[in-house]
């Protein structure tokens, strides 16, 4: 028998587990946030813009605070799942869809049809429609009128801070859960949204920089534009630039190597904090299965290595020749993009070729021969352009299918279709890099506490990033993943105590098990010897 | 190609067969007449709470039977027959086996109460049970009351269950306080606050008479042996323990008592026929546990032994330290070594107790008042690490050294508040007093 797949479109579904009064109240409220943003979509001219979008982003997020105060203070503190998988929104159930359409929709206007949010599209090239609305509070931050980025911007940090305060609510027994989420409302609000808008007043020649999205979540980083807008900018530029290279080369594998790849991805990141707050509902509906795991292994690295070839590329075209003139030549720069390749891919080789395996191991084979064949054929052959492709072309391929459709269309749009991790999931190639260091080179890992599992399936089901987290812990195994963003909701769902995040010594931190701890010690010493 | 026939599909069944395979070619069948494929028990109340739906309680997915050549048979066995080696089931047909492993699990309790088989009377065991749950209590309008009786582990889990869905609830349980027979006082008094927290009607002490029908043969109330109150209700939850499924055994050969009768090696009378987890009963209890372990992890290292056993590699079931966990609605509980509740401990076990203010995280440790070793230790709303107390137990620490270490032993997730100090300065104040 089906448990209880009967999906009601009513707001008063005959359930029990119906909202409450005041949870309708403040539904309403939230709704009539929207709805300002409706008028505003669709044209409606606001006398006074700032009081209106203060009306409107007030509404959305008071009715957020109350709807979840309502949902989690009047009851004890503990895991609060009862129902996901009843409820249409959170089940791919109508509301699901409805919700998946609207975003998808959303993204689509965004990324291609921004004239259709009314940018530039009144007399002199003024905003009109929702843009519009967003004026004033452009004009305070940063001088200048808002554009789509401003918009989304706005509404994506509003978000956070206020589904974050309910995630925090939801996990007040939790102080790791309480943190992480303060951490992902901090770096959104202050560098994601403020600070690049004050670097602006204060330089507006400056290209506009979320100094915690680095290379190559920010692929468009080391563009022309924007390099030379950082040379050109003194101190500042430079600092900013280096901050950059730093950024991938220093600061994140040492990050990486201390704690794991969720410093970033569930502490730092933007794409990670929507995810981790708004997305949280949707959580459980990432796939388990097996196949899932092998299409997000080919995936995410066939991404990243589309995002280092095309990055490479744009970066030759614009460097010079001539060495007397800038030490960093395009030829200098395939050797440097070559050898460092090559001595990432030896070390993985030599030291850990045991941990590989056997796809990986091929992947990893296929992608250097194929890397390291372009850039042979590079300066063997006579073409002026690395790669056989112009740079130009593969820079918006990569920005309209990775940066465009995949990131935000089907990353965002599809939440409660896919999971609220789909991107960071399957393409991402930031949490590729840091993944395959987290597998590799780093001191965290999931412990699995002996023998205590129960196979209840609670840490697979809410893990977002599909890992079937019960397959270790049932063997009384650690769990070292690549993809694993260190949320912590598989321990704080456990209901034995089982699995428990930390940073330790590199040694036995992969530890598979035949017999689990609790049998007869003789047992388990000739079963795990082997 | 000797065939190796598991009736049960539960974790010792699995377990068994898994290990099978890894150590050889052996032709597998698992029969089970609950469900096609394994599935988590202990994850049964998540999928009424909807936290989780059916399919994600099953640890595998569905290939990875054929993937492993183990044969999975759905169907009930009527008799066995083990002068023939035949299994034969309700639907008529057989199944030959070479060696049979009873893996059966348990059945809830039934004492002889007057309606225990009225409609709307369940266990919480089976997947059927939870079927049967959802038909009579899919919310608050069909079920406006619900009544558990007997307050143990599945009793609590199913309190927990109907509160998920806002169905009022009475939980009758026999004993003065929650589960005393098993925990200390203290524990089991906070666990009765933490019960009335969550707004269930609990009533200690107090026993179930009857329970009568409507005209439709429908639950309508229960009766209260001590006060004869009688509380209307849609649904009675029969939790009062559990015993070893094994009816369709009785009259074979192999020999019974409450459960399958075993020896160390978890053989039966008969040859070639094993039996392991909740249904089989050893000749002798081995240490302090019971003859009857109806435990998740014993069933698992059962599985694990025997598969050696038939495999060539005879073992006896030997089982470490004694383990366990649960949780009761919000608070989670964990235990390693033993830690006996007034009742049951005997004279020279002492224990230090220690209790949060906030009611909701205390711990038990039990120790030799003449020696000072450490016995065990019952931890609720703080999570310790199985391996250390292990390895402690095997070292035969004292408590001293224990109560010294405990920050070793934590296991609370990164920034969680510590109360190791605070403990350690009770421990020492408490002796130095005593």
């Amino acid at each position: 028998m089906s448990n209880k797949l009967n999906h009601s479109m009513s707001l008063a579904k005959p359930d029990a587990l119906d909202i409450t009064t005041k949870q309708k109240v403040a539904l309403a409220i939230g709704i009539a946030g929207l709805f300002i943003l409706t008028l505003a979509l669709l044209n409606t001219d606001f006398p006074n813009k700032g009081l209106f979008l203060s009306l409107s982003l007030g509404l959305i997020t008071v009715g957020t605070i109350l709807y979840s105060r309502e949902a989690y203070l009047t009851k004890l503190e503990g895991i609060k799942n009862d129902g996901q998988w009843f409820k249409s929104d959170s089940s791919r159930g109508v509301w699901g869809w409805v919700l998946g359409i609207i975003l998808t929709g959303f993204y689509i206007v965004l990324y291609f049809f921004e004239e259709l949010l009314g940018l530039g599209q009144g007399i002199n090239g003024t905003n009109t429609g929702l843009i519009s609305l967003f004026d004033p509070l452009s004009q305070l931050l940063s001088g200048r009128p808002a554009s789509q980025w401003f918009v989304y911007g706005t509404l994506y940090t509003v978000a956070i801070l206020a589904f974050g305060y309910k995630f925090m609510l939801k996990y007040r027994h939790n102080k790791y859960q309480q943190l992480r989420t303060g951490s992902v409302m901090f770096f959104q609000l202050g560098f994601a949204f403020l600070i690049p808008e004050f670097m602006y007043r204060m330089n507006s020649d400056l290209p506009y920089y979320d100094l915690k999205n680095m290379w190559p979540l920010n692929y468009y980083n080391f563009e022309q534009y924007r390099v030379d807008s950082f040379i050109n900018n003194g101190n500042i530029g430079m600092a900013l630039l280096i901050l950059g290279v730093a950024s991938i080369f220093i600061i994140s594998p040492f990050l990486t190597y201390k704690y794991g790849k969720r410093w970033y991805c569930s502490w730092v990141c933007g794409c990670g904090g929507l995810a981790e707050t708004a997305g949280d509902s949707f959580r459980h509906l990432s796939s388990k299965k097996m196949s899932a795991w092998k299409l997000e292994r080919w995936l995410i690295h066939t991404v990243l290595v589309f995002s280092v070839v095309m990055t490479t590329a744009v970066i030759y075209t614009y460097l010079g020749y001539d060495p007397d003139k800038y030490w960093l030549t395009r030829e200098v720069f395939l050797i440097s993009i070559g050898a460092f390749l090559t001595i990432v891919f030896a070390v993985i080789m030599i030291f850990k070729r045991n941990e590989l395996g056997k796809d990986a191991k091929f992947g990893a084979i296929g992608y250097f021969v194929v890397i390291g064949l372009l850039i042979a054929m590079h300066f063997t052959g006579t073409t002026e352009q690395v790669f056989f492709i112009k740079a130009g072309a593969l820079k918006s391929a990569y920005g309209f299918y990775i940066g465009s459709i995949f990131s935000g269309v089907i990353g965002t749009g599809f939440y409660p279709i896919l999971g609220n991790r789909a991107w960071c999931r399957f393409g991402c190639p930031m949490a590729g890099i840091l993944g395959f260091q987290q597998r590799m080179f780093s001191k965290f890992r999931i412990t699995t506490n002996g023998g205590q599992c129960i196979s209840c399936g609670n840490c697979s089901n809410s893990c977002e990033m599909g890992i079937d987290v019960r397959h270790y812990a049932q063997k009384g195994e650690n769990i070292v993943r690549s993809s694993c963003v260190g949320c912590g909701i598989c321990s704080a769902v456990c209901p034995r105590g089982v699995l428990k995040l930390e940073n330790d010594s590199m040694k036995g931190r992969i530890n598979p098990t035949e017999v689990l701890l609790g049998n007869d010690l003789d047992l388990m010493e000739l079963v795990n010897q082997k | 190609m000797e065939h190796i026939v598991i009736i049960g599909n539960g974790i010792s069944g699995v377990t068994t067969a898994r290990h099978i395979r890894k150590l050889s070619d052996k032709k597998i069948t698992i029969v089970s007449a609950e469900t096609d494929y394994f599935f988590s028990r202990t994850a049964l109340m998540y999928i009424y709470m909807g936290h989780m739906k059916f399919e994600h309680t099953q640890p595998y997915e569905n290939w990875f039977w054929e993937k492993n050549r183990i044969e999975l048979k759905k169907g009930y066995v009527k008799t066995v027959e083990t002068t023939s080696k035949t299994l034969h089931f309700a639907d008529g047909d057989t199944l030959q086996y070479d060696k049979l492993v009873v893996a059966t699990g348990s059945k809830p309790n039934k004492f002889g109460w007057p309606g225990q088989d009225l409609e709307g009377v369940m266990g919480m065991y089976h997947k059927q049970d939870l079927d049967k749950l959802e038909e009579h209590a899919p919310n608050n309008k069909v079920c406006k009351h619900a009544v558990i009786v007997g307050g143990g582990l599945i009793g609590i889990e199913l309190a927990e269950m109907l509160n998920s869905r806002s169905i009022p609830v009475t939980f009758l349980v026999r004993e003065d306080s929650f589960w005393n027979g098993v925990l200390p006082n203290g524990e089991s008094e906070m666990i009765n606050r933490h019960i009335k927290n969550h707004h269930i009607d609990l009533r200690l002490s107090t026993n179930l008479k009857e329970i009568r029908s409507d005209e439709n043969g429908n639950v309508k109330s229960v009766i209260i042996e001590e006060t004869g109150e009688e509380i209307e209700c849609n649904v009675v939850g029969l939790t009062a323990g559990v015993s070893p499924n094994i009816d369709f055994i009785k009259d074979s050969e192999i020999e019974t008592g409450r459960g399958v009768k075993v020896n160390r090696f978890l053989e039966t009378n008969i040859k070639d026929v094993y039996a392991i987890g909740d249904c089989a009963e050893q000749h002798e209890a081995i240490g302090n546990r019971r003859p009857i372990e109806a435990v998740w992890y014993t069933g698992r290292m059962m599985g694990e032994t025997l598969a050696q056993t038939i495999c060539g590699n005879r073992m006896q079931y030997n089982p470490g330290h004694w383990f366990n966990s649960a949780k009761f609605m919000d608070i989670e509980y964990q235990t390693y070594g033993w830690v006996f509740s007034e009742r049951s401990k005997q004279d020279n076990e002492a224990h230090f107790h220690w209790k949060h203010e906030d009611d909701t995280k205390c711990i038990t440790v039990a120790y030799d008042k003449n020696t000072s070793k450490f016995l065990g230790i019952n931890t609720f709303g703080i999570r310790m690490r199985h391996d250390v107390f292990d390895r402690w137990l095997t070292e035969k620490r004292d408590v001293d050294y224990v109560m010294n270490n405990l920050t070793e032993a934590n296991f609370d997730p990164e920034f969680y508040s510590h109360y190791e100090a605070e403990i350690l300065s009770a421990y020492n104040q408490e002796l130095q007093t005593a």
